[in-house]
C-alpha cells in the first residue's frame, strides 16, 4: 500500500496527465460530471455519485463511427465529345470513407466507485461478446480504472444488493484501489495495468501500511448496513421470470407518473442501448451512434412499426430488461445499485419503487389467502 | 392532511368524481410522486406536504379523457398551468374537479444536500402547518435546515397565494416570495453579450438530452414534439454540445414564449441543476415590456399578446430597428 496527501494530488494528476488522458469528476456550474482534467479544472473527488455515471468513459454518450464523402472524379477530357448533357451525365462521383480510428492511447479513469466499476462489467457482458465493438473494446484495453471506496454512502445507495462491495473497490475489477482517510488518498495497484501505472507515479507516492484502510473499510461496511435500500429483497427476480413479472398487473399501475424522460436512462452505469444515425453534412454523411432511451417513442422503432407502443411497456421494458432479461442472457443483473435513477427521476419512479412494488403485491396476495 | 383524505374520499364514496390524482407518500421521506387513486380505501397512502412540488395539470390531459370526473389537487402556481391547458383546448374543464391545495412552498432536497445533509432516515417538519424548521434525521447524526432556505427556487419568486381556478379550497397558503420575480433576468440582461453566452454554455453544455424539462413542461403538449420525429433531421437526439448550448433550449423557450406561466418544472426536474427558467423568464420581461404586463394562465379568456394582433402593437425586433433607422 502507498499514500499520497490530498495536499499533493494535484501533482499526482499532472503526472498521469502527462502521459495518458485523464478522467475523473470534475464539478462544472455546481455539478460533479466525468471529464478531462485539466490544470485549472475544479477536481471533485468528494462526490459520492457524479451525475452521470463514469460509462462515457468507455462507451460516450455521442460518437462519430465514421465519415462518407463525395468527391467528384474529374472527366477525362477525351471523353468529353458530343453535346454538354453528355458530359454532365460524364461527371462521376467517388464516395470515401473514412472510419473514425479506435482509442490507441492509454487513459487513466481516476475515482470510479464500486457500483459503476460492475456497471463496466455489465456493459462487457454486451459488447465484448459476438459480435465485439471495436470502439468500445479498444477503450477497454486502453483504460485503466482507479476505484474509489465511498466514504459516506448515502440513503439512495444499495449498491450491497447487487453483492457490491463500496469499502474495498480491491474487490471490483478495477486496476488500482484507493481509499480517501485523514487527508491522504491510500493506494493499492491490484492488476497489471495497475502495477505499471503505480510505476510510473512511484516518486510521488510513499509506503503506507497494509492495514492503513482497515478502519475505513470496516466503518463503510457498517454504514452500509444501515441505510434503508441495502435490505431490498431480489426474491422473485433475476433468470426464468420473464412470464410471471411481464404479465402483472403492477405494470399498469407504477408506470402512470413516468414522464417518458431519459433521466434514468442516460444517468444509469448500465445502460447501454444506442441509436445509429446518418447526418448530412453539405457534401457527405456522418454516421453516428447515440445513447438512446427505452423510455423514448420512437426506441426501435422500424419500417415495420413493431416497436413499444404505450409508456407502460416501455417502463416495464426498462426494469424487465435489468431485473430479468439480463440475468437471463448474462447471468447477472444489469442494475448496480447506484441509486442515481433515485436521486434524480422527476417524478420519483425508480428500480428501487419497483422492487419493492411487487414485494408488496406479494404481501397483499398472501394476505388474501 | 387528514381532512384533505377525508374530504377527497367523501368526492369519491358519493360519486361527484371518479378518480383523484394527488401524491403518493414516497419509500423515503422526501419523494412522494404523482399517483391517480382509484378508490377511497386506497387514499391511505396520499401524501401532501413541502415535497409535493409536482405540478399536476399536465396530467390532466389524459385524465380529462377519461370516464367521469377527476379530482385534482393543484396548488397556486399549478392552477396557472391549467388555466392554460384549457386556453389552449388541452384539458376539459368539466371534467376537472379542481381541490385548490394551500402551500407555503415546495421544498428542494438538493438544498439539503448542498448542505452537506446526507443518509437521511426522516424528515419532519414538512406538512403544510407546520413549523419554520424541517428537521433532518439522518445517519451522520440529526440535521437542522430552515423551511425557507429549502424552498425551490421558484418559491423564492412566488406569484402569490391565491387559485386562478378551483372548485374548492383546502389549506392555508402562504406567498413565499422573497425575492423580485425579474432579478435574475436583469443580472443577465447587465452581462455583455459575451459574458452572456459563457454563462449560457456552461450551464446548457451540462445538459445529456433527457428532455424532462419538456416532458414535464405543462406548455409542451404537442402529440408530437419535432424532436422526436424520426422523419426529419430536426430529430437530433444525439447529444453533442452545440446543439444543446445554441438550439434546443432557445427553441423550446421561444416555442412555449407567451404560454409559459413560469412554473418553474422545467428547472425543478432538470438532472443537471440548469436553471432553464431563466430563458422562459426573459420572455416574460421582455412581453410585459412590449406589449404590456401579461400573466399566462392568469385568465383563460384572456388573448395571448403573441397570439393577438393590434395596429398599436410594437414592432420589436432588428426589421423594425432597420426600418426606423
Amino acid at each position: 500500500m502507498y499514500k499520497i496527501s490530498l495536499d499533493n494530488i494535484n501533482s499526482l494528476f499532472a503526472a498521469i496527465a502527462e502521459s495518458k488522458e485523464l478522467f475523473l469528476p470534475v464539478k462544472k456550474a455546481g455539478q460533479a460530471n466525468y471529464a478531462n482534467w485539466t490544470e485549472d479544472c475544479e477536481v471533485a473527488l468528494d462526490s459520492l455519485k457524479t451525475v452521470k455515471s463514469p460509462k462515457d468513459a468507455f462507451f460516450p454518450q455521442f460518437e462519430t463511427l465514421y465519415k462518407v464523402n463525395r468527391k467528384i472524379i474529374p472527366t477525362d477530357a477525351s471523353e468529353e465529345e458530343g453535346s454538354e448533357t453528355l458530359v454532365e451525365t460524364k461527371l462521376r462521383t467517388k464516395l470515401e470513407i473514412t472510419p473514425t480510428e479506435l482509442k490507441d492511447k492509454d487513459f487513466v479513469v481516476f475515482g470510479m466507485k464500486s457500483c459503476d466499476v460492475k456497471g463496466i462489467e455489465a456493459l462487457d457482458k454486451v459488447f465484448l461478446t459476438d459480435p465485439v465493438d471495436n470502439f468500445y473494446k479498444a477503450r477497454r484495453e486502453h483504460g485503466i480504472i482507479v476505484a474509489l471506496a465511498c466514504h459516506e454512502p448515502e440513503e439512495s445507495c444499495f449498491c450491497t444488493v447487487f453483492g457490491v462491495d463500496p469499502a474495498d473497490p480491491s474487490k471490483a475489477k478495477a486496476d488500482v484501489a484507493t481509499w480517501i482517510v485523514d487527508g491522504e488518498l491510500y493506494w493499492k495497484a491490484i492488476s497489471e495495468k495497475g502495477e505499471e501505472l503505480t510505476k510510473s507515479v512511484a516518486s510521488l507516492l510513499s509506503d503506507a501500511a497494509d492495514d492503513a484502510a482497515d478502519a475505513e473499510i470496516s466503518n463503510i461496511t457498517n454504514i452500509m448496513t444501515k441505510l434503508p435500500n441495502t435490505k431490498l429483497s431480489l426474491e422473485g427476480w433475476g433468470e426464468g421470470k420473464t412470464d410471471e413479472k411481464f404479465n402483472s398487473e403492477v405494470w399498469n399501475e407504477l408506470y402512470k407518473p413516468c414522464l417518458g424522460c431519459g433521466t434514468c436512462t442516460f444517468v444509469c452505469p448500465t445502460c447501454q442501448c444506442y441509436d445509429i444515425k446518418d447526418y448530412s453534412t453539405k457534401d457527405g454523411i456522418q454516421r453516428y451512434r447515440c445513447w438512446d432511451s427505452c423510455m423514448y417513442s420512437d426506441f426501435t422503432l422500424m419500417a415495420g412499426g413493431q416497436n413499444r407502443t404505450s409508456q407502460v411497456q416501455r417502463f416495464r421494458q426498462r426494469f424487465m430488461h435489468k431485473l430479468v432479461y439480463f440475468p437471463d442472457r448474462y447471468g447477472m443483473y444489469s442494475c448496480v445499485g447506484c441509486g442515481r435513477c433515485v436521486d434524480k427521476c422527476p417524478q420519483s419512479l425508480n428500480v428501487v419503487k419497483v422492487i419493492k412494488a411487487f414485494e408488496n403485491e406479494k404481501k397483499e396476495a398472501g394476505a388474501n389467502v | 392532511m387528514q381532512g384533505l383524505i377525508d374530504r377527497l374520499s367523501a368526492l369519491l364514496s358519493d360519486g361527484t368524481v371518479a378518480r383523484v390524482l394527488g401524491w403518493k407518500k414516497g419509500d423515503m421521506p422526501y419523494n412522494p410522486e404523482p399517483h391517480m387513486f382509484e378508490t377511497a380505501e386506497s387514499l391511505k397512502d396520499f401524501v401532501y406536504d413541502g415535497f409535493c412540488g409536482a405540478n399536476l395539470s399536465k396530467m390532466m390531459i389524459e385524465a380529462s379523457k377519461l370516464e367521469g370526473k377527476t379530482a385534482v389537487c393543484l396548488k397556486p402556481c399549478d392552477s396557472y398551468s391549467f388555466n392554460q391547458l384549457i386556453r389552449e383546448h388541452r384539458v376539459d374543464r368539466e371534467n376537472a374537479y379542481i381541490i385548490g391545495v394551500g402551500c407555503r412552498g415546495k421544498l428542494d432536497i438538493d438544498k439539503a444536500r448542498a448542505n452537506g445533509i446526507k443518509g437521511i432516515e426522516e424528515v419532519s417538519g414538512t406538512e403544510l402547518d407546520g413549523p419554520d424548521s424541517v428537521s433532518f434525521k439522518t445517519i451522520y447524526g440529526d440535521k437542522e435546515m430552515s423551511y425557507s432556505d429549502l424552498l425551490l427556487g421558484r418559491c423564492h419568486v412566488c406569484k402569490g397565494k391565491e387559485h386562478m381556478i378551483y372548485d374548492e379550497l383546502w389549506g392555508e397558503s402562504k406567498d413565499t416570495a422573497d425575492s423580485e420575480r425579474f432579478d435574475e433576468v436583469k443580472a443577465l440582461e447587465a452581462m455583455s453579450p459575451a459574458e452572456r453566452f459563457e454563462f449560457f454554455k456552461k450551464e446548457l453544455s451540462k445538459c445529456i438530452r433527457c428532455n424532462a424539462c419538456r416532458n414535464v413542461c405543462p406548455a409542451c403538449s404537442c402529440r408530437k414534439c419535432a424532436f422526436d420525429n424520426n422523419n426529419f433531421d430536426s430529430q437530433q437526439k444525439a447529444n453533442v454540445d452545440s446543439f444543446e448550448e445554441k438550439m434546443f433550449h432557445i427553441i423550446r423557450a421561444f416555442h412555449v414564449a407567451g404560454r409559459c406561466t413560469d412554473c418553474g418544472e422545467c428547472s425543478r426536474v432538470c438532472p443537471e441543476g440548469i436553471p432553464l427558467h431563466l430563458f422562459n423568464r426573459k420572455f416574460i420581461k421582455d412581453i410585459d415590456e412590449l406589449y404590456g404586463e401579461f400573466q399566462a394562465g392568469k385568465d383563460p379568456e384572456a388573448q395571448s399578446p403573441l397570439t393577438d394582433y393590434t395596429f398599436e402593437d410594437c414592432e420589436p425586433g432588428i426589421v423594425a430597428e432597420r426600418s426606423n433607422g
